[in-house]
């Protein structure tokens, strides 16, 4: 069942995967959680917690780390392959939270509802930075005009650029079909009873889609206003579109989704003669969710406010190229490092 | 939000949890669930009878803290308390607010047997 809203699962298909595949369900990743704690000298105790994850299901070998701090908590430290099942809970809430009954009996969890999918995004996140890839993922309602965005886009980018796109919906390949007619390489991954993309899904999507550097993926989301807005993906930003055919109220009633996005391309802007649309309005209302949400509208179909998009997309892939290259020097840097002190040891 | 599944998600904790620490009963789960996370307490204690049944953590009791909803309003340039994402400053009345607190959904710890 899908951990946010509650839908089927296990109807997930991916184009090209050979076997029936539940997404949800099973499990190559082994977190392994030890805990133990430090005290200093000053007598300052100090801990931290790390979940060490490895994942076998996909060709590079994974090693994510996320630490869950909270300002001004007490933290402690778990290990990956030191002190067995043991886990120390003299620092825990405990303390505050059951006086009376044995510290021993509280096991201290800590763990985010969704952290397992914030875990595959974060493998996601870290293969896009070694590749420079900028990914984005493209939400809104059905019926938004995503795909014919995306088409367009594509066409827009196509000396410019290379674009690849993973999507998602219930059923079909339609869209795949779409984007793929415009010589952009495209996987389908249909979700069967599930209401959005999470970030394994995606990883799966990857390893078809052997990106080359420097890429830009366009992940066209399931349409949905609610839930793809708690799954990260490991894309760079989620982008909300929202078209002027909806109501201007939107982002007031999926305010979850405004706020997720850094930026909303309000299309089908070329309609706005012949409908009671206030643009002004619909701005507002998503700012009042999302104060940093920058605004672009577009049309899809008539090309206005393509070209603003466009050096959007272009400035995030130069972004995240130049990082690459920094990485690269940083490697480069760290291998000579390395030679010279071989040398002077040989 | 669709508590069903949150509930779902906990319940998976709770029982990689038992695997790991290898403990038989669960008799309370602590949440941290924040004032904008779009949870509705109601429906997930509601949702969490349902699924947990059957479970290491049956019958369980189930404690939610609310974390408060915070959001740093541009215009005073200080932390205030908002209820929802879309709320104005509580004192200048402006919707300049950004959220910095409160969208958390977490499990905080469990009382074992």
């Amino acid at each position: 069942m899908c951990t946010v809203c509650g839908c089927g699962e296990g109807e997930t298909r991916i184009e090209g995967h050979d076997h029936p595949h539940h997404d949800h369900g099973h499990s190559h990743d082994h977190p392994h959680e030890h805990a133990h704690e430090h005290v200093h000298a000053d007598g300052t105790v100090h801990s931290h917690g790390h979940i060490h994850t490895h994942r076998h299901d996909h060709t590079d070998h994974d090693h994510a780390h996320s630490q869950l701090h909270e300002p001004g908590a007490p933290h402690y430290h778990e290990h990956h392959g030191e002190s067995g099942n043991t886990l120390h809970y003299g620092l825990g809430p405990a303390h505050a939270h059951a006086p009376g009954l044995s510290q021993a009996r509280m096991v201290r969890i800590e763990q985010d509802i969704l952290g397992k999918n914030n875990t595959y995004a974060a493998g996601n996140r870290k293969h896009f930075a070694e590749h420079g890839i900028f990914a984005v993922n493209l939400v809104s309602s059905p019926g938004s005009g995503k795909t014919t965005l995306l088409v367009k886009t594509i066409e827009m980018l196509a000396d410019k650029a290379r674009v690849a796109v993973v999507e998602g919906d219930q059923q079909t390949s339609v869209d795949a079909d779409r984007i793929r007619a415009t010589g952009a390489p495209a996987i389908q991954v249909n979700t069967g009873k599930g209401c959005h993309l999470d970030a394994h899904m995606v990883g799966h999507a990857l390893e078809r889609l052997a990106l080359p550097d420097d890429s830009l993926l366009m992940i066209e989301n399931v349409g949905n206003l609610v839930c793809p807005a708690a799954f990260d993906l490991g894309e760079a930003h989620k982008v909300v579109i929202l078209s002027v055919t909806e109501g201007e109220d939107k982002p007031l009633k999926y305010p979850d989704m405004f706020h997720a996005a850094d930026l909303m391309l309000l299309n089908k802007v070329d309609l706005l003669p012949y409908l009671n649309f206030d643009v002004t309005k619909c701005v507002d209302f998503a700012r009042r969710v999302n104060p940093k949400l920058q605004v672009m509208q577009v049309s899809a179909t008539s090309g206005q406010g393509m070209e603003a998009w466009v050096a959007w997309l272009m400035g995030g892939l130069e972004q995240a190229r130049t990082a690459r290259l920094q990485n690269v020097d940083l490697l480069k840097q760290r291998i000579a490092e390395l030679e010279a002190r071989l040398a002077a040891q040989s | 939000m669709h508590e069903m599944s949150l509930a779902e998600g906990i319940l998976q904790i709770v029982e990689d949890a038992a695997a790991r620490q290898d403990f038989k009963r669960v008799t309370e789960v602590r949440l941290e669930i924040g004032a904008l996370s779009g949870v509705e307490a109601e429906a997930l204690n509601f949702c969490l009878e349902v699924v947990l049944k059957g479970s290491v953590a049956e019958g369980a009791r189930v404690v939610l803290e609310r974390a408060p909803g915070r959001g740093w309003c541009l215009g005073c340039g200080e932390t205030v308390e908002i209820q929802a994402l879309y709320d104005p400053c509580p004192k200048c009345g402006g919707y300049q607010v950004q959220a910095t607190g409160g969208t958390e959904m977490r499990v905080k710890d469990l009382l074992v047997e």
